[in-house]
């Protein structure tokens, strides 16, 4: 162990100086302030390395490489997992079923969030009330809201097939329908997800200054000509970040489609993360799902990119 | 106080209102009287409330899978995991926000980097860590699949908390700090005694984030077990639906029920709390 030559650090009382040695800190070696550092930061670290940063790069490794199916011999094989991909049909409707699931639950959940903050943002009793009604089912469990979702997609009994038979309109067969599953699926996840838009909506709109509507009205303003000169502007700072992390929420959605559909009926509700787990725990062609994964991340990060760039030229917009 | 009158525009306001909560309300509405009906009232179309309420539905959901053992995974998992998100962000946020270290903003970015690699990504190599790797390591038979240790370890760490927590004790009032440090409080009391209970919203904000992340976990625990002893509620679940073959609803929806049902109650006193605990990564970002 290093000597420690700092006669301040060791001097346990100098009377009269500012600089008094902690009470209750170790000497020696852990005084040192770059040695806790260490220690404070490792525990955090290690796992850091162990379960994101290495199996990250293995994961890159590993989607390179051919690994025979009988006696997991693995050799380097280049792109191939990922010219497989890109030439298979199921992967192709996976990307657009992938598309799809995103914008549209992205769309809808975004788009009623914010009808329904603007209602809460009007003052009317019971508004608090509709709040917390509204943001309860972001907190169920995926895997209950989904239970609850396919027996009110029941053909025959569930919920939907009441309201449509009331217009002796028959139900069509949701979750057992390839035309309709993926359908189900954006309806019951923008069910569970649009409060938490509604709350971080009705945040930023009680954030906007009142009197930008009082100047509006003043130079006399229509109500729909406030809202678009005033409001959207306004929001588009949080709609922004609302867009990213729920781009890059529905981009992870897995529990609603596994316990929904198990991703069919024939593939019609696969997405990219639920072929990941596709390939692996049910096909066990690991290099391939690690391919898949590999793609899963790209995409992502480049939605993460986007966003970075976008705000540096907000940071840039805001300092002129 | 006046008394504001009922114009059209507050009715029609008052009527979204109440369909707002229709929206949000009948599918609830939908799965307690489910978890109530018989097969027959079940396979009635138009029917809204069990013509005579089936509460065995209850006992024959609880006794058709272990769910007492489900709860306890769950609790476990959650304690202990949402337990070391909390002591490794405070510390390591405590180490970023007051602690001289050459290179530690380089440190911080490799901390928040993570951020971007989604555990979706690394499920695979995950799963072969805790299936071989760590046998070489310890050197044992036993691997680490299907047991709590390997659901809880590789979420241990956490970014995001590190992070919110850096910020929030960065936010703190200087002179307190110099003020501990005149005193001779070391690090670990400036910590324990200063640091935590001025800065508590923020650490209490980031547990609940963490517990309700924890025990709404689905897919690696999904992946990581393989018995019925080690499923979280979560999982065990959607065995539920494999048990009871597709049509039983009766008592899918009863064990929908007591999944749901005690976490609203939770949340009806607490809403506030939640909502703001839950959202604050966006509102105050």
């Amino acid at each position: 162990m290093a000597v420690n030559n700092n006669p301040t650090e060791w001097n346990p009382q100098p009377i009269g100086k500012e600089f008094v040695r902690p009470k209750g800190s170790f000497g020696g070696i852990l005084g040192k302030e770059w040695v806790l550092f260490l220690l404070l930061v490792l525990p955090n670290f290690i796992f850091l390395a162990t379960f994101t940063y290495w199996p990250l790069i293995r994961n890159f490794v590993l989607s390179t490489q051919k690994v025979n199916p009988y006696t997991k011999a693995q050799s380097y094989a280049g792109l191939d997992n990922f010219r497989w991909l890109f030439n298979d049909r199921v992967f192709k409707q996976v990307v657009s079923n992938t598309a799809i699931f995103i914008v549209c639950c992205v769309f809808f959940t975004l788009g009623l969030g914010l009808l329904v903050a603007l209602l809460l943002n009007e003052k009317l009793k019971g508004r608090t009330a509709v709040r917390a009604m509204v943001f309860a089912p972001y907190l169920i469990a995926g895997s209950a809201v989904a239970l609850v979702w396919s027996y009110i997609f029941n053909p025959r009994f569930g919920l939907f097939a009441m309201i449509l038979g009331w217009f002796d309109i028959s139900s069509p067969r949701w979750l057992e329908d390839p035309n309709w599953a993926l359908a189900a699926v954006i309806i019951t996840y923008v069910w569970k997800n649009m409060g938490f838009a509604a709350v971080v909506f009705l945040a930023g709109l009680q954030g906007i200054p009142k009197d930008l509507y009082e100047a509006a009205k003043l130079d006399g303003a229509s109500a729909w000509w406030r809202f678009r000169s005033v409001t959207l502007p306004m929001l588009s700072p949080i709609s922004f970040f609302l867009v990213v992390t729920s781009v890059l929420s529905t981009f992870q959605a897995f529990d609603l489609i596994d316990v929904m559909t198990s991703g069919g009926p024939v593939n019609s509700t696969t997405t990219l993360v639920y072929y990941v787990y596709e390939q692996g725990w049910m096909a066990q062609r690991w290099e391939r799902a690690a391919a898949a994964a590999v793609v899963l991340f790209i995409l992502m990060l480049t939605v993460t990119g986007m966003q970075m760039l976008w705000e540096r030229r907000q940071v840039h917009y805001d300092g002129n | 106080m006046e008394t504001s009158k009922l114009t059209p525009a507050k009715f029609g306001g008052y009527a979204a209102m109440v369909f707002v909560g229709l929206v949000i309300g009948i599918p609830i509405f939908w799965m307690l009287s489910g978890s109530l009906m018989s097969n027959r009232d079940i396979l009635n179309p138009n029917q809204w409330l069990p013509s005579t309420p089936v509460w065995d539905n209850y006992p024959d959901a609880w006794n058709s899978l272990p769910f007492a053992r489900f709860f306890l995974n769950s609790l476990i998992i959650t304690f202990f995991g949402a337990g070391a998100k909390v002591v490794l962000g405070v510390l390591c946020a405590y180490a970023f926000a007051f602690l001289k270290f050459p290179g530690k903003n380089i440190l911080f970015l490799v901390v928040l980097a993570s951020l971007m690699v989604p555990s979706q990504v690394v499920i695979i190599p995950n799963y072969q860590f805790m299936a071989t790797t760590i046998r070489n390591i310890l050197g044992t038979e036993d691997n680490w699949v299907d047991t709590y240790q390997g659901i809880i370890l590789p979420s241990a760490a956490t970014a995001f908390g590190t992070f919110l927590m850096r910020q929030g004790f960065m936010g703190l009032p200087k002179d307190v700090l110099d003020a501990a440090k005149v005193d001779g409080a070391g690090h670990f009391r400036t910590m324990w005694q200063i640091i935590l209970p001025m800065a508590k919203p923020i650490v209490v904000t980031f547990a609940l984030i963490a517990v309700v992340g924890e025990w709404n976990e689905y897919l690696w625990p999904l992946i990581i077990t393989n018995t019925d002893n080690m499923r979280p509620v979560t999982v065990g679940l959607r065995l539920l639906n494999d048990t009871e073959g597709n049509n039983n609803w009766g008592i899918i929806m009863a064990g929908t029920a007591f999944v749901v049902v005690p976490m609203l109650v939770v949340y009806t006193f607490l809403q506030r709390f939640i909502i703001d605990g839950l959202t604050a990564g966006a509102t105050k970002g």
